[in-house]
Formats: structure tokens, C-alpha cells, sequence
């Protein structure tokens, strides 16, 4: 492998952001600047469903099912949707799981880009709209049927909080205070974490809030899998703290998932939540 | 320098002058050591900007160290962070590589060089690259000019280069662990051989004026590359006295660079080993000369 000179617009004084250099000397390999035929190409790909994210003192858990759905059919039972964005962040993929992938493809190489070129990380909110940058260029795409809706987490090294993210398909950017979720399943498990979620929650009590979450949101959305106890296939987690982020060991999530089913084979509906405001107790055990 | 008749400057004139001047450039600056230890390679150079990085991390397991113009290599440095993450992102992280990267930078600074509108680059590169064992690990070394050289164990390009290179070739061993390594590669930056038999006066270089930086086989990310932080040098350099045994090697020069077989490129330095006066700090045998591009 022989190299020419490097071409001069890699020698060329510019910003810090890869996707903006893509942008100058390689159009052609950014997501957003395929051309597509008219019409709706919805049905053509996978869609990535459902992703939970919650906050709690020190850190910030996400967590993602494992199927991905083209129409009725499963096109993937262990399609993984939450990526390490960073060693501080990570982002968790809706809709179109191919552009979804390459997304958070061209998310990281910038977060690490930029990091290499100025030799310091971006804050946590220049991280966040950074990534709103790059959804808002797919708006062509997303009109056509090719959304792609991320939720971004990650730990604020200056706040010493985690934090989440939400964004539309124009590039809104919006701020979760305590937990969000994004997905065909997400108004299931925001129903869930309304009830289950507490600010006092650990890291582990984060990450079994975001299982029974995802347990509800496949309960009810037929585009979310739940836990597959016979092929041992358990929700993607990752967990960031002040240390940095890491997957949770997959046997580490199979023990939580585990419980939450075990406690489900007793209560379907999941566990009760204190029942305030109720003239007779609502305490049944 | 001279003159031609009727201004023809005859093209081994040409060469020489334009590597005379990239040579006087680069030998101003402070050196730059790049050393393989058991876990990995370590960089180290005396550079009292906090801000202004000679090393760098290019990709997950290339780093980049550089000496001369800063302007200069941190456009190399940027390029070379663009190459990787070009190809990273188009192909797939482990198809960037230390080879490839280095033959790019030799063929930029060859055509520099050669061509007669640019200013040569008064830059030297180590471009390093660790593998899963320490006979996969790389140090390139490139010179102004473009050529490349593989280098084993250790290496030292910039102003005292010689005096260093000196220091470690008595001193070194292979597979040591990283304290041991950087104890002595602090310690050769430091040295002075002294001139004409008299004892040169080692100096110790405070923690604060030390960039210092690893590639780290051990560590479990992807990205390999580290920074030492003072605190963490201070912890490891301890109490430092001079070495009083400073021999003097007058003689001992840089590191024979007389491995080509990394794609040594360039090709055109023919006549800049004629120059008697070597600026230290350069790659060569003996003699004094700069190593000559094979003819293709």
C-alpha cells in the first residue's frame, strides 16, 4: 500500500469537524448528501425501535432493545442500537437502522476528530449540538421516510451530572431532565419510568428501572423485543460515569433482565407503584 | 552560498543548499526521543509549552512526534489526523496503519523538497505504531527530505540529537519496563557529552518542561495513546541526580539508519552528502553523512 502526496486539501488550514472536511474533499461519503428517487423508500430498510435513557446521582444509564423491524417482519433480534459516542457519551439509534449506523459512525469520528486536532474534548453541549447538526442534514432523507431520531446521553465532567439529549427530525435539540425515551415503544416506557423511576436510583437500580422499562414498551409495542430468554438475548446497556462509559457485561444485564422477568411470571404488569392521593390504601402489599 | 556561472546553480548545488537550510532549522530545536518498551513505545522530549504538543495521537494505535517549524509539522500532524480518520471512516479502524501513514508523509516531504517553488520543510517525524506484541511495534523515522528509516529499539532526532543517541546506545536494553524507559530516556535528553575531554554537566530537566506520551498496548480502550500528566512524571522520575559517568563519545553518532527497506522514498538528496559541516541531530554513519536515497 503506497500512498501519493497527501492532497492539498488535507494540508488546508480549516475547522476541527470531520464532517465538515467530508463536506470539502469527500461529499460523497456523508449520509445526508445521497441523492434519492422520489417518493417514500420507508419500507425499503430496518427500523431500529426503542431507547431508554435515565439519569441518577453520578452518571447516566441508556439502554436499547435488540430487534430491528422491516414492516411485520424481525429483520434482526440482536441488532445493537446504543454506541459508545465518546469515553463521556453515548448515543442510542431510532428509525432507520442503516443510516442510523453510519450516523453514529460520522458522530464518533468527529467527537474523536475534534478531540485529536485540539488536543481537549468538547463540552458536553458541544458534543449535543454537534450531533444536531448532523440529523438536521438528514431532513431530506427524513421527509422521504429515512428518519433518524437519536437519544443522546453522557456524563458533564464540568456539572458533574449526567445528561440527556432528545432531538426531531429538523435538529431540535432538547434537554431530558431525569430519564427520556425515543422509539415506536417510547410512550410505553416513559409510562413505565414515571412510575418506577426514582432520583435516589443507583447505578444498578438505573439500569433495572430501564429493563422493566423496555419490558413494558415490549409488552406493547409489537416493534420492540423483550427479553429472549431462549436465545439469551438481553437489552444493549451502557453506563457512564465520572470513570467514563462501558457496556454492561452481558451477563451482568442478564441477571437484572432475569429478576425483572422472574418478578413479571408473578405480576405481568410489573411491580406497584405507592398509589398517593387515594381515599382507601392503595397498598395491597 | 556560490554561484554558477551566468547563474546556473548545478542541481547537487541546489540540493545541497535547500538541505543545508532545512538542517540549520531543524538543529535549533530541542530532540525528541521515541524509545520501545515492553508494553508499547514512549515518546519524550524537553518542551516547555504545556499548550503546544511535539506528540500527538493519530489514531488508535499510530502516534505522531515531530521536531523544527511548529507550523509545519502541525500541518502534517492535521493531514495526517485527516488521512487516518478518512480512511478509519470509510474503510474500517483497522485498515489505517503506521506504514501507510508514513509513506504518505515521505512522499509529501520528497516532492516538498524537490520541488523548486516550496520551501523545504525544516521538519524530522517519528511516526510510531504499536502491533499485540513488541516485535509487531514500529518507529518510522523521516527526515526533511522524505526518507524514511526503520528504526529498532530507539531513536532521537533534533538539535542534540547525537548527544542523546549517544547516551542511550550505551544504555539501553530491550523489553524494559515503561519507568525504567522513561528514567532513561529523561535522562539522555538531559545529557551533555561535554567538548574536548571535559566532563559535561548533565542537566535535569523539571517535570513541568517534559512532554511525555505512550502507546500502550496494556491499556483496554481502542485509542492507546496517553499524555503524562507533571504529577504522574514527578511520581515516576522521583529524586533525580545527574549521571556523574558522563563519558564523553564524541564520536558516537545517531543511529545508522541503514535500514531502507521501509519504502525509503524521496530519492533526491543525491549531493546533500557531500557537506562537511553536519548540523548534529542528524541520521547517518559515521562519516557525517546524511543517509542517500538508493538509487531508483
Amino acid at each position: 500500500m503506497t500512498e501519493p502526496r497527501i492532497p492539498a486539501s488535507y494540508m488546508t488550514p480549516g475547522n476541527s469537524s470531520f464532517a465538515d472536511f467530508l463536506a470539502t474533499s469527500a461529499p460523497d461519503l456523508l449520509p445526508s448528501r445521497r441523492a434519492l428517487a422520489p417518493g417514500s423508500a420507508a419500507e425499503l430498510a430496518p427500523h431500529g425501535t426503542t431507547i431508554v435513557a435515565v439519569t441518577f446521582p453520578g452518571g447516566v444509564v441508556m439502554a436499547g432493545d435488540r430487534r430491528a423491524t422491516m414492516g411485520n417482519v424481525i429483520a434482526q433480534r440482536d441488532i445493537q442500537k446504543v454506541f459508545p459516542a465518546d469515553e463521556y457519551s453515548c448515543v442510542g439509534i431510532a428509525g432507520t437502522a442503516g443510516l442510523a449506523v453510519e450516523m453514529v459512525r460520522l458522530f464518533q469520528t468527529e467527537l474523536e476528530h475534534y478531540e485529536k486536532i485540539e488536543g481537549t474534548t468538547l463540552s458536553m453541549d458541544g458534543k449535543a449540538n454537534r450531533l444536531a447538526a448532523l440529523i438536521r442534514q438528514n431532513l431530506g432523507m427524513a421527509m422521504q421516510g429515512l428518519a433518524v431520531v437519536p437519544l443522546f446521553a453522557g456524563f458533564d465532567l464540568e456539572t458533574g451530572i449526567g445528561r440527556i439529549f432528545s432531538y426531531d427530525v429538523t435538529g431540535g435539540r432538547y434537554e431530558e431532565t431525569a430519564f427520556h425515551s425515543v422509539g415506536s415503544g417510547s410512550m410505553f416506557a416513559r409510562g413505565a419510568l414515571k412510575k418506577l423511576y426514582r432520583p435516589e436510583l443507583d447505578a444498578e437500580g438505573a439500569v433495572t428501572a430501564v429493563v422493566q422499562a423496555l419490558y413494558d414498551a415490549a409488552d406493547d409495542d409489537s416493534a420492540t423485543g423483550g427479553p429472549d430468554l431462549t436465545r439469551r438475548i438481553f437489552p444493549v446497556v451502557h453506563v457512564i460515569t465520572a470513570d467514563g462509559g462501558q457496556r454492561m457485561p452481558d451477563d451482568e444485564v442478564a441477571a437484572i433482565a432475569d429478576r425483572v422477568v422472574g418478578g413479571r411470571m408473578q405480576r405481568p404488569d410489573g411491580p406497584y407503584a405507592a398509589l398517593e392521593g387515594a381515599t382507601t390504601t392503595g397498598e395491597t402489599r | 552560498m556560490s554561484m554558477g556561472f551566468g547563474g546556473y546553480v548545478s542541481p547537487e548545488q541546489l540540493m545541497k543548499d535547500r538541505a543545508d537550510f532545512a538542517r540549520k532549522g531543524i538543529s535549533r530545536g530541542r530532540s525528541v526521543v521515541g524509545l520501545q518498551f515492553a508494553d508499547g513505545l514512549l515518546f519524550v522530549s524537553e518542551n516547555p509549552s504545556a499548550a503546544l504538543h511535539k506528540v500527538s495521537e493519530i489514531y488508535d494505535r499510530i502516534a505522531f512526534a515531530a521536531v523544527g517549524r511548529y507550523n509545519e509539522f502541525e500541518n502534517l500532524r492535521i493531514a495526517g489526523v485527516r488521512l487516518a480518520d478518512m480512511r478509519g471512516y470509510s474503510y474500517d479502524r483497522r485498515d489505517v496503519t503506521g506504514r501507510g501513514l508514513a509513506n504518505a508523509y515521505a512522499q509529501t516531504l520528497g516532492a516538498i523538497f524537490s520541488s523548486g517553488g516550496e520551501k523545504p520543510y525544516e521538519v524530522e517525524l517519528f511516526v510510531g505504531e504499536i502491533g499485540d506484541s513488541a516485535a509487531e511495534d514500529q518507529l518510522y523515522r523521516l527526515t526533511y527530505d522524505g526518507q524514511v528509516a526503520d528504526e529498532h529499539g530507539y531513536a532521537v532526532m533534533g538539535g542534540a540529537a547525537e548527544a542523546v543517541a549517544g547516551y542511550l546506545k550505551d544504555r539501553y536494553t530491550e523489553g524494559a519496563a515503561l519507568d525504567e524507559a522513561l528514567r532513561l530516556a529523561v535522562a539522555a535528553l538531559g545529557h551533555s557529552p561535554g567538548g574536548n575531554g571535559a566532563p559535561g554537566a548533565d542537566r535535569i530537566i523539571p517535570v513541568e518542561d517534559l512532554e511525555v506520551a505512550i502507546l500502550d498496548r496494556t491499556r483496554t480502550q481502542p485509542r492507546k495513546f496517553s499524555r503524562f500528566s507533571p504529577a504522574r512524571l514527578a511520581a515516576i522520575l522521583g529524586d533525580r541526580t545527574p549521571d556523574a559517568g558522563a563519558e564523553t563519545s564524541a564520536e558516537t553518532s545517531a543511529e545508522t539508519s541503514a535500514d531502507t527497506s521501509a519504502g525509503t522514498t524521496g530519492g533526491t538528496a543525491s549531493g546533500a552528502g557531500t557537506d562537511p559541516a553536519i548540523a548534529p541531530g542528524e541520521v547517518g554513519p559515521d562519516a557525517g553523512e546524511p543517509p542517500i536515497a538508493p538509487p531508483i
